[in-house]
């Protein structure tokens, strides 16, 4: 049983619960490093990083929080981890892969999925889970950046990590610049509602046969 | 002087507008925006702010992190007045000084101009984690492209909020209008606001290359 619900834990952040697609968090980072697939995975692994770290420490020394004061204390741990990752990028990524990520790494800070999982979950629960959950959820965000940035970077570039898709397409580079990603962060929540509300509509038709 | 600043206003108000050219503020852009009344309200709130926030980045800044004569902590720490603090502490600081001041306003309003503090209501506790905030502050110092003076960073502050307003503003009269035709079921609610803010993103394409 307790396994099971640890494995819930892990996998509501891909698609139940997804931060980008069901939640709608961590819109602006997601929609201005998307535009290439590249970009979407270093941001994602980066807060990622943040998420499962501070879901940790705070988890680790939740009783020792108070209750009044527990948003300062978070954004100070949420930030220090960010400043770690800042250096790490800087330390180790390529530098004009660090140009295009640009303020959006210290902007991490500010990410409401980081913050909204140490207040409603982190804060909550036992250090297992809440480090699940932050693995889970971190993932499932960058997943969602991956998408996004996929979809971008075909249409926009004609390019995949870097590759040419095909010869004969001709690029729409209005899909990189920033119509662009609103546009396709548009539609592709109406694709996740619309599905959604078929899977609801079929429930309700297999529930009715049985009325 | 005038000039330079009508410029900077110019510039980050229509053609490098936070929203809709740099993706910064987008979470209170789609949560606030269905009715022009809440928009006007986050927007003068996060204009207030920004200002505020801007002047007081600048100068933590430039007398606590950047290297050098200017450095205040290089008194007490002499290795600090060669090496800086800006990797280590830019960001902790900023957003330190950031939740302080929007905790300081509001408690002031609260005591000083009641009638503004329950128009503002629940929007100022909400600035602190609206990145358009860290980011002008980020974007007046440390990734600014050109060094800024004093009243430079605080008119850039006050025009990037300003340029927020004014996106909310437009995206609350477009909402307010879309409530009322019919919309493909799934696009209802966020989808359509983001499709249109893409149209309007496209429209204020026009003002780019005005200043450079």
């Amino acid at each position: 049983m307790a396994e099971q619900s640890n494995l819930k834990e892990f996998t509501k952040g891909f698609f139940l619960y997804n931060p980008l697609f069901v939640l709608i968090l961590g819109l602006c980072p997601s929609l201005a490093v998307t535009t290439s697939v590249k970009n979407g995975m270093a941001m994602g692994g980066a807060a990622t990083f943040v998420l499962v770290s501070s879901n940790f420490i705070v988890s680790l020394i939740r009783p020792y929080i108070p209750r009044e004061i527990r948003i300062p204390c978070f954004i100070v741990i949420i930030a220090s981890f960010v400043t770690m990752v800042e250096l790490l990028m800087k330390a180790y990524l390529p530098p004009e892969l660090n140009a295009s990520l640009g303020i959006f790494i210290p902007l991490i800070v500010v990410n409401c999925i980081i913050l909204y999982r140490a207040e409603s979950f982190a804060y909550k629960n036992r250090l297992l889970v809440s480090v699940l959950d932050g693995v889970g959820m971190g993932l499932g965000w960058a997943l969602s950046l991956c998408i996004v940035s996929a979809i971008r970077e075909v249409l926009g570039a004609g390019t995949f990590l870097g590759l040419k898709v095909s010869e004969s397409y001709n690029p729409a580079s209005v899909m990189i610049m920033a119509p662009g990603a609103f546009i396709a962060l548009g539609l592709l929540l109406g694709f996740f509602n619309w599905q959604k509300q078929r899977k609801s509509e079929k429930a309700l038709k297999e529930y009715r046969k049985y009325d | 002087m005038i000039k330079e600043i009508a410029l900077i206003i110019v510039s980050v108000v229509f053609v490098n507008n936070f929203v809709l050219s740099k993706f910064l503020g987008l979470c209170p852009f789609i949560g606030v925006s269905q009715r022009t009344s809440s928009a006007m309200g986050m927007g003068m709130a996060v204009t207030f702010v920004m200002t505020l926030a801007s002047a007081m980045t600048w100068l933590v800044y430039n007398y606590i992190l950047l290297p050098g004569d200017t450095n205040i902590v290089a008194y007490i720490f002499p290795s600090v007045g060669e090496s800086g603090l800006i990797e280590v502490l830019k960001t902790i600081s900023y957003i330190l000084v950031i939740a302080t001041l929007v905790q300081l306003v509001e408690m002031m309003l609260r005591k000083m101009v009641p009638a503004l503090y329950e128009s503002l209501g629940i929007y100022l506790p909400l600035i602190t984690t609206n990145c358009a905030v860290l980011g002008v502050a980020l974007l007046n110092t440390t990734d600014s492209p050109r060094e800024l003076g004093f009243l430079q960073a605080i008119v850039q502050g006050f025009g990037a909020g300003i340029g927020f307003t004014v996106a909310m503003l437009l995206m609350s009269g477009i909402r307010e209008r879309l409530a009322l035709v019919s919309i493909p079921q799934p696009l209802r609610g966020i989808p359509i606001a983001f499709i249109c803010t893409g149209l309007m993103a496209l429209a204020f394409f026009g003002f780019s290359g005005m200043v450079q």
